[in-house]
């Protein structure tokens, strides 16, 4: 088995004409053509070739930088990881430490220049842990676990930066067999023991995992380890997984720029379940118990109803009736899914380019958001050429194995679970039916909703939701700027900064935290550095509410006037025209100016605005 | 396989690897070539590896002075 990226289409036959054809287009158009090849099945060869001209045209942009430190061979997985970053339309630069120095370089000048947004150590086993021990008494890894977070505590001192942690390549051998743990100095056992507190170590520290023992129970050792190169070139890791391996790094970045998929959309007809709803009926399609070809579609409906429990949208997107489609989940017995367990529901005989469009749109979220799942080549094909933001999964014709090629895409890659993400989905359900009555009688529903505008400074509990909001919102967001979980800490105790994380409930239920403000007072000129909402609660009159917390806060901190800005980000002109609809002025000089003395709160705020 | 078809079947991968094409002949090395180093080798034998099908030892490797060495090995070891 080899550790390629085998969820994505094959690589164009004319691969090499379409490279060089790279070379004469403008900067936009090169870019979106180099991610579309990105976006194909690259062996190591041709992702090498791809990142030469990656390099070459875009070398002197602004990029996200990703500090590479290990104690073995790391430059020939840089090439990898930055085309795995160009599939998520990131610009990334990869600073190499010095080989096998990681200790040192973590607070060299080189690295301190280079102000990386994260950096990854990937140290390898006998480096931590030294050689096998035979007559070792002890398997203990503690002090090499110590050893470690001191290393941790350095990298955030100097660089402030996300922490991405390799775990061991479980690549030693073994010594007695299946009960190697028995022998306490094998370093098999205690790559194992060292894999596994590693876990509780690095949440406690919040320093995420680059879970390569996980990637080799998946593919397999061999096609992550190569003893001839290792001999040969200290590779720890084959070149053979580099595009596998800059995947992995690159949906961790992603992850916490707000880069993973957030719907996951599914076909109906030979997807959800065998058969042709339209054709078969209802007693004709295939699923449920009884069956390995019924089983196999029920696998693919449970591993999209736990990917919802965890915060993931699910979608319908089908050619069908758009009674026929909802029978099944209706009306048969069998069927795991049910109408409620979706957020948007799209069945008619419009192509699926413009139903996605129209999910995206219901769901207010961008294209970008969503993975696509659909048996049809026709249909895939047709979508990544029409919409190639959404990701189309080359989905195996053998039904058992769809969920497991999502699960290998990682396209939701999360890397914290917060209360807000178990509850998404059915605040989404809850939401349909009042998208609806919004179109007739707007005020009256939204009086009768009973809102609550809860907020208060950030705190230490606040600040997984505070930052998975401020990284992953797009559209309702003034500014666009992300911030790292200690920035956010570090705000909670600066004496000029105020900020508001609102959460609104409704009769209805609680929504959750789905606000966060950031001022910074200058004199007597409150500065909002950062405003946004989620999406979710668009059309509610939330900002409103939000104005009147801030204002209130922002003259008790002793402030005259709140100061704004727009910075448009191609996705968020949905509040260029925010704050002259809430009454602030333009200052001449692109910002935009509210006297607080002239301020009162709407009278008709359909909701209770309170701290607490 | 002859060790002529093995060099014409090595040129694309030459080209991937190099990232344009090279002009490939039994008595050129390593030296001969701009860019052809030590990492370059390694991406070289796991492109003739996955392109071939077959695994090349490090004494095989190591045994490597020219191109047409490599052909001939790749001839030798595809006919198994």
């Amino acid at each position: 088995m080899t550790a390629d990226l085998h969820w994505l289409p094959a690589a164009p036959s004319d691969f090499a004409a379409r490279l060089a054809a790279v070379e004469a287009l403008p900067e936009a158009e090169a870019w979106d053509a180099l991610k579309a090849l990105s976006q194909t099945r690259l062996d190591p060869a041709r992702t090498n070739r791809l990142d030469r001209v990656l390099q070459r045209r875009f070398s002197d942009c602004e990029a996200y930088g990703l500090a590479l430190l290990g104690s073995s061979t790391l430059s020939h997985l840089a090439a990898g990881i930055r085309v795995g970053a160009l599939r998520r339309d990131l610009r990334l630069t990869v600073v190499e430490g010095p080989y096998g120095q990681y200790r040192e370089a973590i607070e060299s000048e080189t690295l301190r220049a280079a102000r990386p947004g994260t950096l990854l150590l990937a140290p390898d086993a006998a480096d931590l842990l030294g050689p096998h021990d035979p007559a070792a008494g002890t398997g203990d890894v503690t002090g090499a676990l110590d050893h470690l977070k001191r290393l941790w505590d350095r990298a955030r001192a100097v660089h402030r930066c996300t922490l991405v942690q390799q775990t061991l390549l479980p690549a030693a051998l073994p010594l007695m067999g299946g009960n190697e743990h028995r022998m306490p100095g094998s370093l098999a056992a205690r790559t194992a023991r060292f894999n596994g507190a590693l876990r509780d170590a690095a949440a406690e520290e919040g320093v995420d995992l680059l879970a390569l023992d996980d990637a080799v129970s998946r593919y397999g050792i061999d096609a992550w380890h190569d003893p001839a190169l290792w001999l040969r070139a200290r590779q720890a890791v084959s070149p053979a997984a580099a595009p596998l391996y800059g995947d992995l790094v690159a949906r961790l970045v992603g992850a916490r720029l707000g880069c993973s998929a957030k719907v996951l959309v599914l076909d109906l007809d030979d997807t959800l379940w065998g058969g042709t709803i339209g054709e078969d009926g209802l007693s004709g399609i295939v699923v449920g118990q009884g069956s390995a070809l019924g089983e196999s579609f029920l696998a693919l409906q449970a591993y999209a109803r736990d990917l919802a429990r965890r915060g993931i949208l699910l979608a319908v997107c089908s050619k069908n009736d758009p009674a026929t489609a909802r029978q099944p989940f209706a009306e048969h017995p069998d069927m795991l899914l049910r109408l409620s367990d979706f957020a948007a529901f799209v069945a008619n005989w419009d192509d699926k380019a413009s139903n996605l469009r129209r999910i995206a749109q219901e769901l207010r979220l961008g294209l970008d958001a969503l993975v696509f799942v659909d048996d049809s080549p026709f249909e895939r094909a047709l979508v990544r050429q029409h919409l190639p933001m959404v990701a189309v999964p080359e989905v195996p014709d053998e039904p058992a194995l769809v969920a497991r090629c999502l699960a290998d895409a990682g396209y939701c890659e999360a890397v914290a679970l917060t209360d807000e993400d178990r509850v998404r989905a059915q605040a989404y359900a809850r939401r349909i039916p009042t998208a609806g009555d919004a179109a007739t009688d707007l005020a009256g529903t939204l009086a009768g909703l009973g809102m609550r505008l809860t907020w208060r400074s950030f705190d230490a509990v606040g600040l997984p939701r505070i930052v998975q909001l401020v990284n992953k919102t797009n559209q309702f967001n003034l500014t666009t700027r992300r911030l790292r979980e200690a920035e956010a800490a570090a705000l909670i105790d600066d004496p000029d900064a105020v900020t508001l994380q609102l959460r609104l409930t409704d009769r209805l239920g609680d929504n959750g935290v789905i606000a966060v403000v950031i001022g910074r007072l200058a004199e007597r000129d409150l500065n909002v550095e950062t405003w946004l909402m989620s999406c979710r609660v668009l059309g509610r009159r939330v900002e409103e509410g939000t104005l009147s917390a801030l204002a209130a806060e922002a003259a008790r901190r002793g402030a005259r006037r709140l100061v704004g800005l727009y910075r448009p980000s191609g996705r968020n002109g949905m509040v260029a025209d925010l704050y002259p609809r809430l009454g602030f002025t333009a200052d001449g000089e692109g910002r935009w100016v509210l006297d607080l003395a002239g301020y009162a709160p709407p009278g008709d705020l359909p909701m209770v605005v309170e701290t607490g | 396989m002859t060790e002529e078809a093995a060099l014409a079947a090595l040129a694309p991968l030459f080209e991937e690897v190099f990232g344009e094409p090279v002009a490939l002949a039994p008595e050129l090395t390593a030296d001969d070539v701009e860019g052809w180093d030590s990492t370059r080798m390694i991406e070289l034998i796991i492109a003739v590896e996955a392109r071939f099908g077959l695994k090349l030892t490090t004494r095989e490797v190591d045994g490597l002075a020219t191109v047409g060495d490599l052909a001939g090995l790749v001839a030798r070891k595809a006919e198994r």
